[in-house]
C-alpha cells in the first residue's frame, strides 16, 4: 500500500483536519508535560475505577463527540443551503452523512448518556460504586478506543460512505472498495463490547446493591429507566455484534452472507442492523424519560404522577421495542401482512408513550414551578417531541411511508424525536447533576440564554425539513437544482443550524465561565431535591456515603427532610474500595490497535495485538486484588474537611452517629 | 468483607454472589449471540448456490464423536464442581483435567472436520449456506477454545491456592460457561447437522 493510499489526500479541508489533529494532540502533549501533569493524568484519571471519573470522562468524550458530529452537521447544512452547491462533492458528503450519523447515535448520544448513568446511578441507590468497578473502567475505554478508532478513519484510509445503516449491497467490498466501512464494522464492535459489558453491570448494580429498604417499586425513576434499558442493551447489543461480524467476514474475507450472488441475500443486513437498531433508539429515549421524570417532579415540587404507569409504560416500551424493526424498511418487499403487523405494533408504541406525556403533564398541575435551566429543556421537551411522536404515528402507516419513505420528512422527524427527546435530556441532567460533580451550579442566565438559543434554533433548522420531504425531497442527496424549488427552505434550515452552532458555543462558554466565576454550592442539595444523591456533599467523596442510608420510601431524602427522619443512623465503619488499575486502559489501547491492523487487514500485527488481548485476560485471571479498606478515622476526617464547607445539618449525614 | 458461610463458597461474598449473577446475565446476552447466529444460518441454510448442500458434506460419525465428548465433559464438569463443594481437592483436579482433555478432543474433530470441508471445496467463501456454517460452528469452536484456555488457567490457580473464595468462584462461574456451551451443542446437533441429514 502507497501512503497516498494510506492517508486521505487531495482534499484541502482534511488537510486541515490533519494539521489541527497534529496541533492540538502537540498541545496537549506538550501541555502536559509542561504542568508536569503526566503523573496526574495516569493516577486520577486513566487508572482510575471510580464510577464518578469515569462518568465524567465518558460525558467529556461524548462532549468532543458532538462537536465533531456538529461539525459534519454544519457541512451538510452548508454544502444544502442553496441549490448546486459546489462545496462538497458526493464522495465527500455520502462520508459526512454517514459520520454525522454513527457518531451522534453511538458516540455521543450512548456515551452522554452511559456517562449520566454512571455519576448518578450508584449514588440514587444508596451504593458505594457500581458491582464490578474494574469492568467499568474497561467498558469505558473499549467505548474509548472504538471512538479513536472510528474518528481517525477521516484521515486515515476514508471515512465509511454507505450511510450509518451501512446497507448492503452497498456497503459490500464490491461497491465500498475502501478501507472506510471496515472501520464502520470494527470500530463499532469495539465501542459495542464495552456497551454490553456496561450492561452486565448496571444490571447487577441496581439489582443487588440497593440501599436497605429501597424496594423496586421505592426506586427513583432514573434508576428505573436505566435498569430497563440495561435489560434492552443486554437483548439487544448481541444482534449488532452478529451483524458487524457477518460485515466483517464479508468484507474481509470474502463470505456470502450479504452478497448478491453464491445464495448471499442483502436484506439479511437490513433485517439484522434493525432488529439491533430500533430497541437502539429507546436505549438513548428512556434513560432521557428518566432524567426528565426527575428534573420535573423536583422542579414542579411534586411527586412524580402516576409512579406505577410510569414503570409499566417503560417495560411495555422495551418490549414493543423489539417487535417493531421492519418499519424502516416497509417500501423493501415485504408483503401486506408484514407491513400491516408492523405498522400495529409500530403505532402501539404512541400509547405508553402518550401515558408518559401526560403522566408529565399532571405532575406540572398545581406544582410550585421553578423555572431553571434544566426545567426549562424539560418544558420544551414535552411539545416538540410529541410533535415528533404524531409525525412517527404518520410514517407508523406503512401504505402512507410509500410518500414519506426516505425523505426529509423521515430525516425532520427522527430529528424531532432524538433531539428534544435525547439532546435535551442529557443537556438537562448535565445541568441537574453538574452541582453534585463539581460542587458549584452552572450560571442559569447563561444557562437560559443557551437554552433559548438551542430551542428557537432546532425548530428553525428542522421544521422546514418536515416540508421539503413533502415536496419531495429525498435524504442523503448532496445537492439539488434550482427548479426544485427546495433552494429557500434548505437556506432556512441552514441558518438554524448556524443558531444552534451559537447556541452550544453559549453553553460552552456557560461551563467555562462558571468553572471560573460561579458561587460555590454549600449544601450539596442546591435544587432541593428529592432523591439520595443530594443526601451526600458535593463534591462527592470517593466512598459516596460515610454510612449506608436506610430507605422507607419513594423519594427517601425528600421524605426525611420534610419529617427530619434521619436517613443515616448507622455507625461509621471501614469502608472496603477497590484499587485503581492500569489493565483497563491498557486492554483499550490494545483493543484499538488490533482494530486498526484489521482494517487494513495486516495480519501478523493482528495476530500478535489479538494474542496481546488474550494475555491481558490472563493477566487479570491470575491477579488477587482485594482492593483496600478506607479505616474509620480517615473517613472522619474527610467528612469533617467536607462539612467545614457545608453548613448543613451534619445530623442528615450521619457525622456523628 | 462480609462472608455469609450458610451459602456454597463460591456465594459467600457479596462479591462473589454477585459475579455469579453478572455472568448469568451475560449468559443471557449469549443466547441471543447464538440466537441470532442460528436465525442467520436457517435463513441461509438452502441458499447453496453453487456449492454442496448439507446432506453432501455432513458425515454422522465425526458428529457423534464431537457430541458424546462434550456431552460427557458437561457431566465430568459438574463432578468437578460437586467435589468442589466436598471440599475434595485431587477428584477435583481430575475431572476439571478431563473435562478439558474432551474439550480439546472436541476440538479436534471439529477441526479435522472443518479440513475435510475444505477439502471437498466446501470452503466459508464458497455459498451463503457455508458461509453461516462454518461461522455459526466457529463461534462455538472458538467458545470452546476460549473455555480451554480459560479452564487451563484455573487449574494452575485451583493447584496453587487450593479451594478460597476466588478460585471456588472461578470455577463455579466456568461450569456455568461450560454447560453454556452443551446447550448450544445440543442445537447445533439437532438444527445444523440432523436436519442437513434428513
Amino acid at each position: 500500500m502507497k501512503w497516498d493510499e494510506f492517508f486521505v489526500t487531495g482534499e484541502p479541508m482534511i488537510y486541515g483536519a490533519m494539521v489541527s489533529i497534529v496541533v492540538v494532540s502537540l498541545a496537549i502533549l506538550i501541555g502536559l508535560t509542561y504542568f508536569k501533569k503526566w503523573g496526574w493524568l495516569w493516577r486520577e484519571w486513566l487508572t482510575t475505577v471510580d464510577h464518578k471519573r469515569i462518568g465524567i470522562m465518558y460525558i467529556i468524550a461524548a462532549l468532543i463527540m458532538l462537536f465533531r458530529g456538529g461539525v459534519d452537521a454544519l457541512l451538510m447544512r452548508a454544502q444544502l443551503a442553496i441549490p448546486e452547491n459546489g462545496l462538497l462533492d458526493a464522495q465527500h458528503y455520502n462520508e459526512i452523512f454517514t459520520t454525522h450519523g454513527v457518531i451522534m447515535i453511538l458516540f455521543m448520544a450512548m456515551p452522554f448518556v452511559v456517562g449520566l448513568m454512571n455519576v448518578v446511578i450508584p449514588l440514587q441507590i444508596g451504593a458505594r460504586d457500581v458491582a464490578f468497578p474494574r469492568l467499568n473502567a474497561v467498558s469505558f475505554w473499549l467505548f474509548f478506543a472504538g471512538a479513536m478508532l472510528f474518528n481517525i478513519s477521516f484521515v486515515i484510509g476514508g471515512s465509511p460512505d454507505a450511510g450509518w445503516t451501512a446497507y448492503f449491497p452497498l456497503a459490500s467490498i464490491e461497491f465500498s472498495p475502501t478501507v472506510g466501512n471496515n472501520y464502520y464494522s470494527i470500530a463499532i464492535q469495539i465501542a459495542g463490547i464495552g456497551t454490553l459489558m456496561t450492561a452486565v453491570n448496571f444490571l447487577v448494580t441496581i439489582l443487588k446493591m440497593r440501599a436497605p429498604g429501597m424496594k423496586l417499586m421505592k426506586m427513583p425513576m432514573f434508576t428505573w429507566s436505566v435498569l430497563i434499558t440495561n435489560v434492552i442493551i443486554l437483548f439487544a447489543f448481541p444482534v449488532l455484534t452478529v451483524a458487524l461480524a457477518l460485515m466483517m467476514f464479508d468484507r474481509l474475507f470474502g463470505t456470502q452472507f450479504f452478497t448478491m450472488a453464491n445464495g448471499g441475500m442483502d436484506m439479511l443486513w437490513a433485517n439484522l442492523f434493525w432488529v439491533w437498531g430500533h430497541p437502539e433508539v429507546y436505549i438513548v429515549i428512556l434513560p432521557a424519560f428518566g432524567i426528565y421524570s426527575e428534573v420535573i417532579s423536583t422542579f414542579s415540587r411534586k411527586n412524580l404522577y402516576g409512579y406505577k404507569s410510569m414503570v409499566w409504560s417503560m417495560i411495555i416500551i422495551s418490549l414493543l421495542s423489539f417487535v417493531v424493526w421492519a418499519h424502516h424498511f416497509y417500501t423493501m418487499g415485504h408483503g401486506v401482512m408484514v407491513n400491516g403487523i408492523f405498522s400495529i405494533t409500530t403505532m402501539a408504541i404512541a400509547v405508553p408513550t402518550g401515558v408518559k406525556i401526560f403522566n408529565w403533564l399532571f405532575t406540572l398541575q398545581k406544582g410550585r414551578i421553578e423555572f431553571t435551566t434544566p426545567m426549562l429543556y424539560s418544558l420544551a421537551f414535552i411539545p416538540i417531541f410529541t410533535i415528533g411522536g404524531v409525525t412517527g404515528v404518520m410514517l407508523a402507516m406503512a401504505s402512507a411511508d410509500y410518500q414519506y419513505h426516505n425523505t426529509m420528512f423521515l430525516v425532520a422527524h427522527f430529528h424531532y424525536v432524538l433531539i428534544p427527546g435525547t439532546v435535551f435530556a442529557v443537556i438537562a441532567g448535565f445541568y441537574y447533576w453538574f452541582p453534585k460533580l463539581f460542587g458549584f451550579r452552572l450560571n442559569d442566565r447563561q444557562g437560559k440564554l443557551a437554552f433559548w438559543i438551542i430551542a428557537i434554533s432546532f425548530n428553525v433548522t428542522f421544521l422546514p425539513l418536515f416540508f421539503l420531504g413533502l415536496k419531495g425531497m429525498t435524504r442523503r442527496m448532496y445537492t439539488y437544482s434550482e427548479s426544485t424549488g427546495f433552494g429557500p427552505l434548505n437556506l432556512i434550515a441552514s441558518i438554524g443550524a448556524v443558531g444552534l452552532a451559537i447556541g452550544f458555543i453559549v453553553l460552552v462558554y456557560n461551563i467555562y465561565w462558571s468553572f471560573r466565576y460561579a458561587e460555590r454550592d454549600t449544601t450539596g442539595d442546591p435544587w432541593n431535591a428529592r432523591t439520595l444523591e443530594w443526601s451526600t456533599h458535593s463534591p462527592v467523596p470517593e466512598y459516596n456515603f460515610a454510612v449506608v442510608p436506610k430507605v422507607d420510601s419513594l423519594d427517601a431524602f425528600w421524605e426525611s427532610k420534610k419529617s427530619g427522619k434521619p436517613l443515616f443512623t448507622d455507625k461509621i465503619e471501614e469502608i472496603h474500595m477497590p484499587n485503581n488499575s492500569g489493565q483497563p486502559f491498557i486492554l483499550g489501547m490494545i483493543f484499538m490497535f488490533f482494530g486498526f491492523f484489521m482494517v487494513f487487514s495486516w495480519w501478523v500485527p493482528a495476530i500478535i495485538a489479538g494474542l496481546g488481548i488474550v494475555v491481558m485476560l490472563a493477566v487479570r485471571s491470575f491477579e488477587r486484588d482485594h482492593g483496600r479498606h478506607i479505616p474509620v478515622s480517615e473517613i472522619i476526617k474527610t467528612e469533617k474537611a467536607l462539612s467545614s464547607r457545608m453548613d448543613t445539618d451534619a445530623g442528615l449525614r450521619g457525622e456523628h452517629a | 468483607m462480609k462472608v455469609d458461610h450458610t451459602l456454597p463458597l463460591e456465594y459467600q461474598t457479596e462479591e462473589n454472589s454477585n459475579r455469579v449473577l453478572g455472568f448469568w446475565l451475560f449468559l443471557g446476552a449469549e443466547i441471543v449471540l447464538f440466537a441470532t447466529l442460528f436465525s442467520v444460518y436457517l435463513t441461509l441454510w438452502n441458499r447453496t448456490g453453487s456449492g454442496p448442500n448439507g446432506a453432501e458434506i455432513f458425515e454422522i460419525g465425526p458428529v457423534l464423536g464431537e457430541t458424546f465428548l462434550l456431552l460427557t465433559s458437561s457431566f465430568t464438569c459438574g463432578l468437578a464442581v460437586h467435589s468442589m463443594r466436598l471440599g475434595l481437592k485431587k477428584p477435583f483436579m481430575a475431572f476439571f483435567g478431563i473435562t478439558l482433555l474432551m474439550g480439546l478432543g472436541f476440538l479436534g474433530i471439529e477441526i479435522t472436520e472443518f479440513v475435510t470441508y475444505v477439502h471437498e471445496d466446501a470452503t466459508i467463501q464458497t455459498s451463503a449456506f457455508l458461509s453461516s456454517l462454518f461461522v455459526l460452528l466457529g463461534t462455538h469452536g472458538a467458545h470452546v477454545t476460549m473455555g480451554l484456555l480459560w479452564g487451563g488457567g484455573l487449574m494452575i490457580q485451583v493447584k496453587r491456592e487450593g479451594f478460597t473464595h476466588d478460585t471456588a468462584n472461578k470455577s463455579f462461574i466456568f461450569s456455568l460457561y461450560w454447560h453454556f456451551l452443551d446447550v448450544v451443542w445440543i442445537f447445533i446437533f439437532s438444527f445444523v447437522y440432523l436436519k442437513g441429514l434428513m
